[in-house]
């Protein structure tokens, strides 16, 4: 028997002991890594939506207001069924400051053969939009001709596939980087597409709440105010020259999500430092009682001449390993129960949820697991060195 | 080499303040010579097993010094104060404390491998002497197994065995026959005494009057003072040569 091998022969030869710490620490490194990738997540699905949304102001019916959260349309990406009339886009770029108005007709989920889950059909004039043009992330055509259409990250297809809708067989041009929003399982098309494929549902006996006969309407316009302009008095005037219609600054409807959200960051974060000092608290009783449990077995290794520094490392060693194997498990147990299941959490969340890029999660995976050795080992270390104060004969003794 | 105890003592406090301290050991003065055994008794609580654990390098005299060749153990270091226990000294402890998770063997040869460098009997010799002490004890077929299966006697026997196998010069035995039956205290006693022959000292502490007849020199202590008793301290030529 060597020393070096002992604290692995401890470990495996008191399996419940070494289950215990492993759960112990396992749940530490689920709650640390969990609640920072779903921060992260947040912090980074907030940034894309506010970097892709490029409109200043947003025009939607009035009545899309007490229909729908246009809150939820912004951040989780759900589209309602509302329309106006197209004059409100004539009226609004009549507004002086107005530089872009861009319209867009949303047609409610549908389910098409590509995909598992409900997409949205939303119709865009290529021409005018500067909201969805700049994020197609491939492409193998500028245009968007008829019958093309440009897809959400979500969406099943790549550039180049062929998505059919109700029986309408469409060429995909584009697909758009992820936005961590209901936006990411949505199809974009012209608007001659879409009455071909409301008039293609018609013939399957399919019905929305528009018909292919409803020309000229549209469900939102997207603005960009000129520079130089005053967005809110622009929005005012917008306001006041469309008809049936509500004029929403984006820019201040994301601050109020970015406050609320730090809100929920810093709760999250409260949350795990609280989780981490309980969690030391806890590992410090645990190593306490153990090492106490131990103490005789501790000591007779003393008398047997292992020098305080050997002891310490052979404590050291058993806890480390624990530390690893739980901050491992910990970590694969997060992953499991978070990545799988982004959409679901983006929906019950209500905002938008973006995984972090790989290395980013890797890194706080690689955080984690240093966190939770090292707490680990200060737990044991701390427990280990009150032991050591005192002299072996004096615990022997104390029979 | 030679073991001394210079006006070594110890004491605790009963209650609080200084001056009620309670004195284990009072200022004593003992030697451990080579190729002996050292015999002390006394009642429960006359402070024998605090003066072997100062002897044995485990507990810190609160006066006087303990010299090995002339060396103050309680003046090194832990790391060499700890190589030097590994190396010279082997303990048989009151409470026959074994690593219940370890086999018997692997409990035995425990002290060879805390220091990959450490000088005296192999691993592959201590392995052998181990097995020759397990045989010897007549527990040779429980080397390989779990020291948690073991009965009272059998452990305290692989304490025995886990002491001499380094071949130590020093052997502290504190209570090794405690709740053994007649053989097996013979068997431990005459292991302890076979191991003077090779000039190792061989310190005793124990209630039972059986050790004193392998004794070479024989101590009581009384209320944490020592008294030699030199009519019982002759040779134990004839114990040796019963086994």
């Amino acid at each position: 028997m060597n020393i070096r091998k002992l604290p692995f022969t401890n470990l495996l030869r008191k399996p419940g002991r070494t289950i215990a710490l492993v759960l112990l620490t396992a749940l530490l490194a689920l709650s640390v890594f969990g609640g920072s990738v779903v921060v992260m997540s947040m912090q980074r699905g907030l940034k894309s939506l506010e970097s892709r949304l490029g409109a200043d102001i947003i025009v939607v019916p009035s009545s899309a207001q007490s229909k729908v959260s246009f809150k939820n349309m912004l951040l989780q990406g759900t589209t309602g069924a509302f329309y106006m009339s197209g004059e409100n886009l004539t009226r609004t770029l009549e507004v002086e400051g107005v530089e872009k108005a861009a319209p867009q007709l949303f047609l409610a989920s549908l389910k098409a053969d590509c995909c598992s889950i409900k997409i949205q059909v939303i119709g865009i004039d290529p021409e005018t939009d500067f909201i969805i043009q700049p994020w197609i992330e491939e492409s193998c055509r500028q245009e968007l001709g008829d019958m093309d259409v440009v897809v959400g990250c979500d969406v099943g297809v790549g550039a180049g596939d062929t998505l059919k809708i109700y029986e309408q067989y469409c060429h995909v041009t584009g697909k758009l980087a992820p936005t961590g929003t209901g936006l990411d399982s949505a199809v974009y098309c012209n608007m001659d597409t879409m009455n071909k494929l409301l008039k293609a549902a018609e013939a399957k006996g399919i019905t929305h709440d528009i018909t292919s006969e409803d020309e000229g309407l549209v469900s939102a316009i997207y603005v960009k105010v000129r520079e130089g302009y005053d967005i809110g008095k622009v929005n005012s005037a917008i306001q006041g020259h469309t008809r049936k219609a509500s004029a929403v600054r984006t820019k201040s409807m994301i601050t109020d999500v970015s406050g609320s959200l730090s809100g929920i960051s810093r709760t999250v974060t409260w949350l795990t430092a609280a989780i981490w000092i309980l969690s030391l608290v806890i590992l410090l009783i645990a190593f306490a009682m153990i090492v106490n449990e131990r103490k005789k077995e501790f000591a007779l290794l003393r008398l047997l001449g292992t020098s305080r520094r050997l002891l310490g490392s052979v404590i050291r060693i058993e806890t480390a390993v624990c530390s690893l194997a739980g901050g491992i498990a910990g970590v694969m147990i997060a992953s499991v129960f978070l990545f799988p299941f982004t959409k679901l959490i983006e929906s019950s969340l209500g905002l938008p949820y973006l995984t972090p890029p790989l290395p980013r999660i890797l890194l706080t995976a690689l955080a984690t697991l240093a966190g939770t050795v090292i707490m680990g080992s200060l737990a044991s270390a701390w427990a280990a060195g009150r032991l050591s104060r005192v002299d072996p004969g004096i615990v022997l003794r104390g029979n | 080499m030679l073991l001394e105890a210079s006006s070594v003592e110890k004491w605790y406090l009963r209650g609080k303040g200084f001056s009620n301290r309670f004195f284990a050991v009072n200022s004593t003065d003992l030697i451990l010579e080579s190729g002996k055994v050292t015999v002390l008794t006394g009642r429960s609580g006359s402070g024998k097993t605090t003066l072997m654990n100062m002897m044995a390098g485990l507990l810190t005299p609160d006066g006087g010094k303990v010299l090995l060749d002339g060396k103050d153990l309680y003046a090194m270091d832990d790391n060499t104060l700890s190589r030097l226990r590994n190396r010279h000294f082997g303990m048989i402890p009151q409470g026959a404390e074994i690593l219940p998770d370890l086999t018997v063997m692997e409990n035995i040869l425990l002290p060879i491998g805390i220091y990959r460098d450490r000088y005296g009997r192999s691993a592959s010799e201590a392995e052998e002497c181990a097995r020759e002490l397990l045989e010897q004890m007549e527990i040779g077929d429980l080397s390989d197994v779990p020291a948690k299966e073991l009965s009272g006697g059998e452990r305290r026997r692989v304490c025995a065995a886990r002491a001499l196998a380094g071949a130590p010069e020093f052997v502290f035995a504190d209570e090794p026959t405690s709740d053994l039956d007649d053989d097996n205290t013979k068997i431990i006693l005459s292991v302890l005494r076979q191991a003077t022959a090779s000039g190792c000292a061989v310190m005793i502490v124990t209630h039972d009057p059986e050790a004193l007849g392998y004794a070479d020199i024989h101590y009581r202590m009384d209320g944490g003072s020592l008294s030699v008793l030199p009519e019982d301290n002759k040779p134990k030529e004839e114990k040796i040569h019963a086994i």
